[in-house]
C-alpha cells in the first residue's frame, strides 16, 4: 500500500494536465479492468464488467487524480515567475514552499515585504527558479505551465504526509478495491476524474457518459482534531467518514443510512462528517441528467490544500473494506 | 458600419430581441439555416464541407440598467443588470425602454455636498435618472417597471485603428460571426449568438445541448489591463496585440493541445495574437465545454480597454486578427489538420 | 384537503434541504387525491402530473420548492453541547433564546444558550455573536445525548404555524411552503377540467442549497414552458420599495432575465380577464429561484416566476396572507387552461 500512494503522490497531475498521474494509474489498472477509455475531459474511465451487464444501471466509484497547483502568469525582468492558483489554495501556505515546474526546474515561493502578513494574497508572492534573468527563465517555463508541490512521500507511524494526498489517497483505494473485487451483478465503473479542484468538473461530464444508478466518491475531508480549529467531530484514525453534507452534496439518506448499516454489521469504525465548506466529486455525480443517488467515502485529512497533508492508515484501510462489503451486497436502489 | 450598428442597439440580459433581429436581418439570403429556442439563443447554420459540425459562440448581451421605480418627482430609480463598477454611471445619457427614451444620470451637484460625501463613490440610491417627467404618474406613461437601461454612447472612431463605443463585450464577437458566415468557410458551422452571458453565462449551455458540436469556438471580449496603475504581472490582454487566446479562467481551463495548433496556425500565417494572463472571470466556454459529455471548446477574447463602461475602446485590426486566426482555423479543420479528436 | 389545513401540515412538517422525507410524504399524500399520478425520483422532488388534451407533447411544468433553512448537527462536545452547521442562508442574529427541535433517532427538544447580560462586558453586547460561538443546550449528558441524537441529525425551529387573524398566517418554513401551496391550489382549481397540455406539479428539494432539485427535475421532465412561484419580500418600513411587494396586493410577477416577454404578457392577460390583482416588480439578477436552472435545462425553457410576499425571510416567523396563495393559485391554474400547443410554440424566438 504504501508503494503505491507514493507513487500516486509523487506524481505530477494539476487539473487539466492529468496526462501523468492518469498513465502511473493506468498501468496500475490495465490487468484488472474490462475496459478502459479516456474522455474528453481527461477523465480515466475502467470498467469491471457485472453478471447483470446492461440490465441494470451501473454503479460509479470516483476519486479525483488532479491536485492544485499554480499557473504561470507572468515572466519578470528578473526572472521571477508570477503566478494565480489553480483550485482554492490559502496563500499563508504557500509561503517557503518548493514547486516543481512541468520542466522539472524547482524553485522556491516567497512573498513581497509586507507590513500585514494577513494581508497576503497570490498577487504578492512568486516562484524563484534560480535565474536572473526573463530569457533564461524561459528555458524552464512557459506562460500557462502548472507548478506544484515538490514533497516527497514519508510515512509518520500510522500517518502518511505527503504533497497530493487529496485525493490521491481516494485513487490509492479505488485501486485497492479494484484489485481485490470479485464480480458483482452491476457494472462497476472506477472513475479516476480529472479537473475536480476547479468545480467537479471531470465527474459532471464522467457521469453524464456513464448514466449511473449509483455514485460513490472517495476524498478527503477535513479534521477537526488539531489545535483551536472549528469544531467538528472527525479525527484521525477513528475510521473513514460517512459523508453526511459538505457544500456540493447532501447526501441521500437512504445510501447514508445503508453505509452505517454495513460499518456497523461489518465491525468497521465509522465516523459521520459534516462540512461546513468544500465539495467533492459526488455533488457533480449527483445532479447528473434526472439525479443520481450518490454518497460519499471520506478520509479525514490535516493540512488540506497545502504542501503536506495527512491522513491516517487505518482510516484508509477501513475505507477499502466499507466499500467492498458495499459494492459485495449487491445493492437494490431504484434504476 | 456592422460594427457601429451592432453596438448603438441596446440589449441588456433578457432583453437581446433587437440586437437578435439586427443579426438576423444581416444573415438573411446567405444560405444560412436561421433558428433560434425558447430562451432567445439565435442560430445560424451554414453546411460548407463535409467536417463534424463546429460552433462559433458570442453573447448578444451587454451590462446595462433596469427600471426599478419611480419617486415622487418623476425620476427613474434603477438597477444594475450584469457586472458593472457604478462609478463609471453618474453623468451619463442612457436609453430607456426598447423605444430609446433619452435620459441622464443625475448626481447632487459638488457645490452641495459635504467634504466627506466627496470622497466616496455614489451608491446606487444616490443615482436617479431624469427622462424630464413632472410627476411619478408622467413618468410611468413613458417607461415600464423592468424597462431596460443602456448606455446611449455613439460608435466611432477616435484614432485611425481605435473605436469607441459602449457593448464591444461581445457585438465585437458577434460582428465576427457575421463576417465569418458570409466568407462561406469550407465546413459545417454553426453560429450561436447566445443571451445572458453577462448574469451567469446563462444562455451558452443550452446552446450548446441544440447544436451539439464537435468541437466549439468561443469569441468574447475581454479586459485590456495595459493602463496606468496596473501592474505588467496583473495584466491580463494588450490592446492592439492581436486576439487573446485563454489559457484559464474561472470556468474554464483551456485544452493545452488544442491552444497549441492555434498558436502553430496564427504563427505560420503571421497572425499576432497574445496570451490572456489572468485567472479572473468566467466566459461562455465555461457552461460549453462541460455540457453533457464534455465539448472541445477554445476561448479566443478580443482585448476591450475600459470594458463595461459607457466608452469602451477596440483597436479594429485586433478585430481583423481575430476574423483571420478564426478562418485560418476552420481552414484548418477542412484539411484535416486540427486535433479535433483530442482529450486534455 | 383545504388550502389552510395544507399549509399548516406542511409548514410544521420537518424538511430542510436533504432532509424532506417527511414533508414530501405530507405533499404526497395530499397530492395523490387530486392528481392523476404522484412520484418521488432520486433526488426527492415530488412529482404530481395532471393529464391534459395534448398528452404526447412536453408537460407544463410548476415548482415551488419544499425544503426550509435549518441546521445539522456539527459536533457534540464532551459536555453535551451542541455545534451546528447551517443549511441555507440564516442569520445567526436570530438563535440566541430561540427554542430548536432535533430531529433524531427521538425529536429532542432544546435551547439556543445565551451567556446573560449579567457575565457580559458592555463593549460585547454590541457585536452580534457568530454562529461558530452559538450552542445548543438539550439538558442532557453526552452519554445520554447520543442514544437519542446523533452528527449530522436535521435541527429546525421549533415552531408550529398560527394565525394572526383569519388571512395572516405566521410560522416557520413558509419560505417556500407558500408556494407549494400556491401549487396545492392549482391542483384543487384543475380537479374536474382539462387542460391543454398535461400540466406537471413539481415540489422540488434543496432549493435553499444551490436550486438541486430544479435541475433533475426539469432534466426527467423535458418542458418547453414552467412556471416557478416563490415568496419575495413583503414591505416593511426600512425595506426599500422598489424591492418589495405588498401583502394582500396578489401575487407579484418578477421582471427580468427568467420572465420570458410572451409568459409575461398572457399571465398579465390572464390575471386581467379573472380578476386578479398582481404587482409588477424588477428583479435584475435571475439568481436564487427555481427558475434561474429551469431556464438552462437542456435545450432551453421558456419561463416565468410568480412570488408570494412574505415578511421575515428565514425566520421562525415568517409572515404571509393566505389571499396572496390562493391567487396565486388560482392564476397559475387559468395560465394552464390557456397555454396550448400553439402558444408554447410561440414562445420560441422566431
Amino acid at each position: 500500500m504504501e508503494q503505491l500512494i507514493k507513487k500516486l503522490t509523487e506524481a505530477y497531475g494539476p487539473s487539466g494536465r492529468e496526462e501523468q498521474i492518469r498513465e502511473v494509474i493506468r498501468e496500475e489498472i490495465s490487468d484488472l479492468a474490462d475496459e478502459i477509455r479516456v474522455d474528453y475531459l481527461g477523465n480515466l474511465i475502467a470498467l469491471k464488467k457485472g453478471t447483470a451487464s446492461g440490465k441494470k444501471k451501473p454503479i460509479m466509484l470516483a476519486a479525483h487524480m488532479d491536485e492544485i497547483g499554480l499557473m504561470i502568469t507572468h515572466i519578470e525582468e528578473k526572472g521571477f515567475l508570477r503566478f494565480t492558483g489553480v483550485g482554492g489554495i490559502a496563500p499563508s501556505r504557500l509561503t517557503g514552499a518548493r514547486m516543481i515546474l512541468p520542466s522539472g526546474r524547482k524553485g522556491l515561493i516567497y512573498h513581497e515585504p509586507l507590513k500585514d502578513s494577513s494581508k497576503l494574497t497570490l498577487e504578492k508572492m512568486y516562484l524563484d527558479i534560480g535565474v536572473e534573468t526573463e530569457e533564461e527563465a524561459r528555458e524552464f517555463v512557459t506562460i500557462g505551465d502548472i507548478a506544484v508541490a515538490d514533497e516527497p512521500f514519508i510515512v509518520l507511524g500510522n500517518r502518511f504526509l505527503a504533497k497530493a494526498l487529496d485525493d490521491r489517497i481516494g485513487c490509492a483505494i479505488l485501486i485497492l478495491v479494484l484489485q481485490q473485487m470479485e464480480k458483482t451483478s452491476r457494472d462497476l465503473y472506477f472513475v479516476f476524474t480529472s479537473q475536480e479542484e476547479v468545480g467537479l468538473r471531470g465527474a459532471r461530464t464522467s457521469a453524464f457518459g456513464i448514466d449511473p444508478g449509483l455514485g460513490l466518491a472517495v476524498d478527503v475531508t477535513m479534521a477537526g482534531d488539531t489545535p483551536e480549529v472549528k469544531k467538528m467531530d472527525v479525527k484521525l484514525g477513528a475510521g473513514a467518514a460517512i459523508k453526511v453534507k459538505d457544500s456540493s452534496l447532501i447526501t441521500s439518506p437512504l445510501i447514508r443510512d445503508k453505509m452505517i448499516e454495513i460499518a456497523e454489521n461489518e465491525k468497521i469504525p465509522y465516523q459521520l462528517e459534516v462540512l461546513p465548506r468544500g465539495g467533492t466529486d459526488a455533488g457533480g455525480i449527483s445532479l447528473t441528467r434526472e439525479g443520481v443517488l450518490a454518497g460519499c467515502v471520506s478520509i479525514p485529512c490535516r493540512y488540506v490544500h497545502s504542501p503536506g497533508e495527512m491522513v491516517d492508515r487505518r482510516d484508509v484501510e477501513g475505507a477499502v473494506k466499507l466499500l467492498e462489503k458495499m459494492l459485495q451486497q449487491d445493492l437494490e436502489f431504484p434504476g | 458600419m456592422l460594427i457601429k450598428e451592432l453596438t448603438e442597439v441596446p440589449g441588456i440580459a433578457g432583453r437581446e430581441g433587437q440586437v437578435r433581429e439586427l443579426i438576423k436581418e444581416q444573415l438573411k439570403g446567405q444560405d444560412l439555416a436561421l433558428s433560434g429556442d425558447a430562451m432567445g439563443n439565435f442560430y445560424a447554420r451554414w453546411e460548407g464541407g463535409q467536417t463534424p459540425l463546429l460552433m462559433l459562440a458570442s453573447h448578444m448581451d451587454e451590462v446595462g440598467f433596469m427600471v426599478m421605480g419611480y419617486d415622487n418627482s418623476g425620476l427613474i430609480k434603477f438597477a444594475p443588470v450584469g457586472g458593472i463598477d457604478l462609478r463609471v454611471v453618474p453623468g451619463k445619457k442612457v436609453y430607456l425602454g426598447d423605444e430609446k427614451t433619452p435620459g441622464v444620470i443625475g448626481v447632487k451637484p459638488i457645490h452641495m455636498q459635504k467634504k466627506a460625501e466627496q470622497n466616496r463613490p455614489f451608491s446606487r440610491q444616490d443615482l436617479l435618472i431624469d427622462i424630464g417627467a413632472s410627476s411619478e404618474n408622467e413618468a410611468r406613461k413613458k417607461v415600464n417597471i423592468g424597462d431596460q437601461i443602456t448606455f446611449s454612447t455613439t460608435t466611432e472612431f477616435i484614432s485611425e485603428r481605435v473605436m469607441k463605443g459602449k457593448a464591444f463585450d461581445d457585438r465585437a464577437g458577434c460582428a465576427a460571426i457575421i463576417e465569418i458566415l458570409k466568407s462561406r468557410p469550407p465546413v459545417k458551422l454553426c453560429g450561436a449568438f447566445t443571451v445572458q452571458e453577462e448574469v451567469g453565462l446563462r444562455g451558452a449551455g443550452v446552446a450548446a445541448s441544440n447544436v451539439g458540436p464537435a468541437l466549439a469556438l468561443v469569441l468574447e471580449g475581454t479586459t485590456a489591463s495595459d493602463v496606468p496603475e496596473s501592474p505588467p504581472h496583473r495584466y491580463s490582454t494588450t490592446m492592439g496585440e492581436g486576439p487573446a487566446l485563454t489559457i484559464m479562467d474561472r470556468s474554464f481551463l483551456a485544452n493545452q493541445k488544442l491552444n497549441q495548433r492555434v498558436m502553430e496556425l496564427a504563427e505560420r500565417e503571421g497572425i499576432k495574437y497574445q496570451l490572456r494572463r489572468t485567472s479572473i472571470g468566467g466566459t461562455d466556454s465555461g457552461p460549453i465545454h462541460l455540457r453533457e459529455e464534455g465539448i472541445p471548446t477554445i476561448g479566443l477574447s478580443l482585448p476591450c480597454r475600459y470594458i463595461h463602461s459607457p466608452a469602451s475602446l477596440l483597436n479594429m485590426d485586433d478585430l481583423q486578427n481575430m476574423i483571420d486566426l478564426v478562418k485560418t482555423i476552420l481552414q484548418d479543420i477542412a484539411e484535416g489538420g486540427f486535433p479535433i479528436g483530442t482529450t486534455y | 384537503m383545504d388550502l389552510k389545513s395544507f399549509i399548516e401540515r406542511i409548514s410544521n412538517s420537518l424538511g430542510i434541504s436533504g432532509c424532506e422525507q417527511e414533508v414530501a410524504g405530507e405533499i404526497t399524500m395530499a397530492w395523490e387525491q387530486i392528481a392523476d399520478e404522484v412520484r418521488r425520483d432520486n433526488l426527492g422532488n415530488v412529482i404530481a402530473l395532471k393529464k391534459g388534451k395534448n398528452s404526447h407533447k412536453p408537460p407544463l411544468m410548476l415548482a415551488a420548492h419544499q425544503d426550509e433553512i435549518g441546521f445539522l448537527v456539527r459536533d457534540i462536545d464532551k459536555d453535551g453541547f451542541i455545534s451546528l452547521d447551517p443549511i441555507g442562508g440564516i442569520d445567526p442574529r436570530l438563535l440566541p433564546g430561540q427554542e430548536i427541535k432535533i430531529w433524531g433517532r427521538e425529536e429532542t427538544l432544546g435551547v439556543v444558550g445565551a451567556r446573560p447580560p449579567h457575565l457580559q462586558k458592555p463593549q460585547d453586547r454590541e457585536k452580534a455573536i457568530p454562529l461558530e460561538k452559538i450552542f445548543v443546550d438539550c439538558g442532557l449528558k453526552k452519554e445520554e445525548l447520543e442514544k437519542k441524537i446523533r452528527i449530522g441529525d436535521a435541527v429546525t425551529f421549533h415552531q408550529k404555524m398560527g394565525w394572526l387573524n383569519e388571512n395572516i398566517g405566521y410560522g416557520k418554513a413558509l419560505d417556500d411552503r407558500a408556494g407549494v401551496a400556491a401549487l396545492h391550489q392549482v391542483l384543487l382549481e384543475l380537479k374536474d377540467r382539462t387542460t391543454p397540455l398535461d400540466v406537471a406539479v413539481v415540489a422540488t428539494v434543496q432549493e435553499e442549497v444551490g436550486i438541486r432539485g430544479a435541475i433533475t427535475s426539469s432534466f426527467a421532465l423535458n418542458p418547453d414552458l414552467g412556471l416557478a412561484v416563490d415568496v419575495a419580500f413583503a414591505s416593511r418600513p426600512g425595506l426599500e420599495k422598489e424591492m418589495t411587494l405588498n401583502s394582500n396586493g396578489g401575487p407579484g410577477l418578477e421582471i427580468g432575465p427568467h420572465m420570458h416577454p410572451g409568459v409575461l404578457e398572457k399571465l398579465k392577460e390572464v390575471a386581467g380577464e379573472k380578476e386578479i390583482p398582481i404587482q409588477l416588480i424588477g428583479v435584475p439578477h435571475p439568481g436564487g429561484t427555481d427558475t434561474y436552472v429551469m431556464q438552462m435545462n437542456r435545450c432551453g425553457m421558456a419561463t416565468g416566476l410568480l412570488s408570494i410576499p412574505l415578511a421575515n425571510m428565514h425566520s421562525p416567523v415568517e409572515v404571509i396572507d393566505i389571499r396572496d396563495v390562493r391567487r396565486t393559485g388560482r392564476l397559475m391554474a387559468s395560465f394552464c387552461l390557456q397555454a396550448d400547443v400553439e402558444f408554447v410554440e410561440g414562445l420560441k424566438c422566431l
